[in-house]
Formats: C-alpha cells, structure tokens, sequence
C-alpha cells in the first residue's frame, strides 16, 4: 500500500493526512528510555546473574560426573576388596578344614592308643589277680598240706607224739628256730600275707 | 449493555476509529495510529502517546520477570525459572551464540535480549486485548531500535577490523577484478551505511502498520455491516469478515513472532559481520 493510498484513505476519513513515516519527537525519546532501561536491566541484572548460574550449573554436571566416577572406583575397589576377603575366607576354610581332618585322624589314633592301653592294663590286672589268686591258693594249699602231712605223719609215727610235754618240746623248739632267723618259716610267712 | 458497546470496549482501537454512530462507515487508515493520550503544551511533537506508554509498560513486565527471576537462581530451576530460561536461551543460544559465534557472543547478549523481548511484547500487545496496539507500527520505535543496531554493529567493525581504512577495505572480498572491485565497494558500502538500517526499520513498521491496519479493516467493518447496515445479506457479510479477522488476528500473532524473531536473527548477522575476521 503506498503512501498515497493510504493519504487518500485518510482523506476519506475526513481527517487531516498524517505521514505514518515521520517519527514523532517524544515517540523517539520514548523509544529511547524505553529501551535504555530495558538494555540497563539486562546487562546489569540478569545476563550477569543468569550467566553465572549457568557456569555453575555446569560445574555441577561436571562435579557430578566426577563424583559418579569416584562412586564407580570406590565400588570397584570395594567389589576387589570383597573379593580378595572371600578369597583368603575360603583359603581360612580349606585350612580349617585340613586341621580339622588332621586332628580327628591324630584324635582318634590317640584314642585308639588310649584303648589299647586300657585293655593292656586291664589285662595286665587280670593276669595279676589271677597270679595272686594263685598264689594265694598255693600258699593255703601249701599250708593244708603241711597240716595234713604233720596230722598223717603224727598217725603214722604214733601216739608218742600226741605226749603234751613232748609236744610242747618240739613246739618250742620251731618258735626258738623262728626267732633264730631261720628263712624257711618267713619266706611262707611273706607268701601268707601277699595273699 | 449492547454489544456494539461491547465490543467499542474491547478493542479499544476501535473505539477510537469506529465512531461512526449511524453514518458512514470508518474507514481506517494512518491516523488510527495518531493517539495522543496527554497533550503537554499545544504542541503535538511534545504530546505522549499511547504506543509510547505501551512501550514503557512492556518495559515494566519483561524487566519484572526476568529480574524477579535472575535474582534467585538456582542450579536445578523453578518453574518459572524454566521458562525463563528457555526464552533466554532461545536468543543466547539460537540467535547469538549459534550467529555471532561462541567466542563473540556474551558482550551482545544484552543488546540481542533487549532487541529480542522488547519488539517480541511490543508486537503481541498488538492483539491482546485492551492494549492492542502495535507499538512498532509507529516509525519511531522501529527506527530508534534500527539506529542502536547501526551504531553498534558499525562501531565494532571499527573496533575489529583496525579503523576506518580497515573497515573499507573489509567490504570488498578479495579476488575480485579491478574494475568490478569498485562497484562491489560502491554496492557494499550502500548495503552496510543505508541499505541495512533502513530495511531494517521499515520491514519491522511496515509488517506491524499493515497488519495491525488489516485487522481494522476486517473488525471496523464487521462492526459496519453487523450493526449500521439493514438485510440479512449484510449482516451475513459482516459475520463472514468478523470470522475472517479472527483468522487473521492468529495469522498476526504468527507475523508478530516472526518479525522479533527476523530483527533480532539481523542484529546477530550483522554483529556477525562485523566481528569476524574475513570479510
């Protein structure tokens, strides 16, 4: 639309022409303050403030990343760590397990001595007991017998030995030899209180 | 209350340029856009105007929200820090750092996001309803941001390529043979002094004037057809253009993004240009 058609439009209106293309003075000053406040703004309040922000924004995605890796290290070094603790708990175990196996063989081998002993010694009493049974049974045996033979020969040699002063006699006579220190009577003596 | 005064309520600027009670029908045209509000002295030059008291106001909102916001940052975002965020972005980022280079970029940013958020709100108040008006629809917005961009991107090349003599002979590329070498200077010395400042302002009023000028068309005579004129045929007419000022109120917002968008995307080339080392 050119300028003359729009005076013409102008025109029909009735109104005086205005030329749209001439800048009215207060509309420039306007314009100008407008705008110089605007610019003022921006530079000293918020490019500054928000320029800022992103710098530290971005300090904080790379602070992030930095943190997330050493997350990542730690993790692998704790996984490591874990790792090597199983591996010397299983080590642990296998030892445990070799002393355990080596002292129930060296347990049992004790206690299998311990047995053997004990029946060593058990047999051994036996054995004693029976000797002293035995022995206990010859010494009696040995005493029933010289009654026996002194009661047989005394029937045998006669009633001259049944005399009580005679008797008396030869009674003395063998405590007299006792007391000498014959061996003979002690040696059945001893045997008599073994048993 | 009618809804003829309904709508004079709504669309302000209809008010002022529909009052047609009973005669004929406005029709809308530049002096629409003449709306003086406080007149200091009987001089027009000195009166302030409505686009400029737009202007202060979108000042207000944008600088509340991003300084409310820029105050307390954090590193994980509220929501509206988000948002914040993403309309900064979108100009850090996609225009500045991704036109101007990411060595360059940082000291233009506040001139990019002033340029940006500034002609983005005074372009959407455009349709919102009770301000609706496009402050860029008047010359002098347009052109005073046109200027600052000039200035700036022109005193960098100064500053970049060594002085005058440095900056002259930066518009010629090299291996161009003598003789055409003179009208290429001739040529680039016109898109770099006039050609760029000049579209650069007019693209920005001319889309904001006509846009806003097509809406009047469309709703100034809905409202002639719908409520001054007789027969059905004229009311249905008057339905059909209230229906096609709606589509075409969307299809303004579109145009309204898109020219921030294509003022800004300019400021950044042309800084572009100007800070880099080849021509």
């Amino acid at each position: 639309m050119s300028i003359t058609a729009l005076s013409f439009l102008a025109a029909a209106g009735g109104e005086e022409a205005v030329n749209p293309l001439l800048p009215q003075p207060m509309e420039i000053v306007g314009a100008l303050v407008a705008f110089g406040i605007l610019y003022w703004l921006f530079k000293t309040k918020v490019v500054p403030n928000m320029e800022a922000m992103y710098a530290e924004r971005t300090a904080a995605i790379e602070g992030g990343m930095q943190q997330a890796e050493a997350a990542q290290a730690e993790a692998a070094a704790a996984k490591a760590q874990y790792e090597a603790q199983l591996l010397s708990a299983r080590t642990e175990a296998n030892e445990i397990r070799e002393t355990a196996r080596a002292e129930g063989a060296s347990i049992t081998g004790e206690m299998r001595t311990q047995a053997q002993a004990e029946a060593a010694r058990i047999v051994d009493n036996a054995q004693r007991q029976i000797e002293a049974e035995r022995q206990q049974a010859v010494v009696s045996l040995r005493q029933e017998v010289g009654t026996m033979s002194t009661t047989l020969a005394s029937k045998i040699v006669g009633e001259s030995l049944e005399d009580e002063v005679r008797q008396k006699g030869i009674v003395d006579r063998f405590l007299a030899e006792l007391e000498a220190g014959d061996v003979r009577p002690e040696k059945v003596g001893s045997a008599g209180q073994d048993a | 209350m009618s809804l003829n005064v309904m709508l004079h309520h709504l669309v302000p600027a209809l008010a002022a340029a529909g009052n047609s009670e009973g005669g004929e029908m406005h029709q809308p045209g530049p002096n629409d856009f003449w709306q003086p509000l406080i007149h200091i002295g009987g001089n027009d030059n000195f009166a302030i105007t409505r686009p400029a008291l737009v202007a202060l106001a979108t000042v207000a909102v944008i600088g509340w929200f991003f300084v409310s916001t820029a105050r307390s940052l954090s590193v994980v975002p509220s929501r509206k820090q988000w948002y914040a965020e993403q309309a900064y972005d979108f100009v850090r980022n996609t225009i500045g750092r991704d036109v101007i280079g990411a060595k360059d970029f940082k000291p233009f940013l506040p001139l990019l996001l002033t340029v940006f958020f500034f002609i983005l709100l005074n372009n959407v108040v455009g349709i919102i309803p009770f301000v609706q008006f496009p402050t860029m629809s008047r010359i002098a917005f347009p052109l005073v941001l046109a200027l600052i961009v000039y200035v700036v991107y022109n005193v960098t090349a100064l500053k970049r390529k060594h002085g005058l003599i440095g900056y002259l002979k930066s518009l010629v590329p090299p291996g161009i043979p003598p003789g055409i070498n003179v009208l290429v200077f001739v040529i680039e010395l016109a898109t770099y002094l006039i050609i760029r400042p000049v579209t650069l302002a007019l693209r920005l009023f001319g889309n904001m004037l006509a846009g806003h000028m097509l809406l009047l068309v469309f709703f100034v005579g809905a409202e002639y057809l719908l409520f001054e004129s007789q027969g059905i045929g004229m009311k249905a007419a008057g339905a059909v253009s209230f229906a096609g000022g709606v589509l075409m109120t969307f299809f303004e917002l579109l145009v309204e993004v898109l020219q921030a968008f294509i003022f800004t995307m300019l400021t950044a080339v042309y800084i572009a240009d100007a800070v880099s080392d080849h021509h």
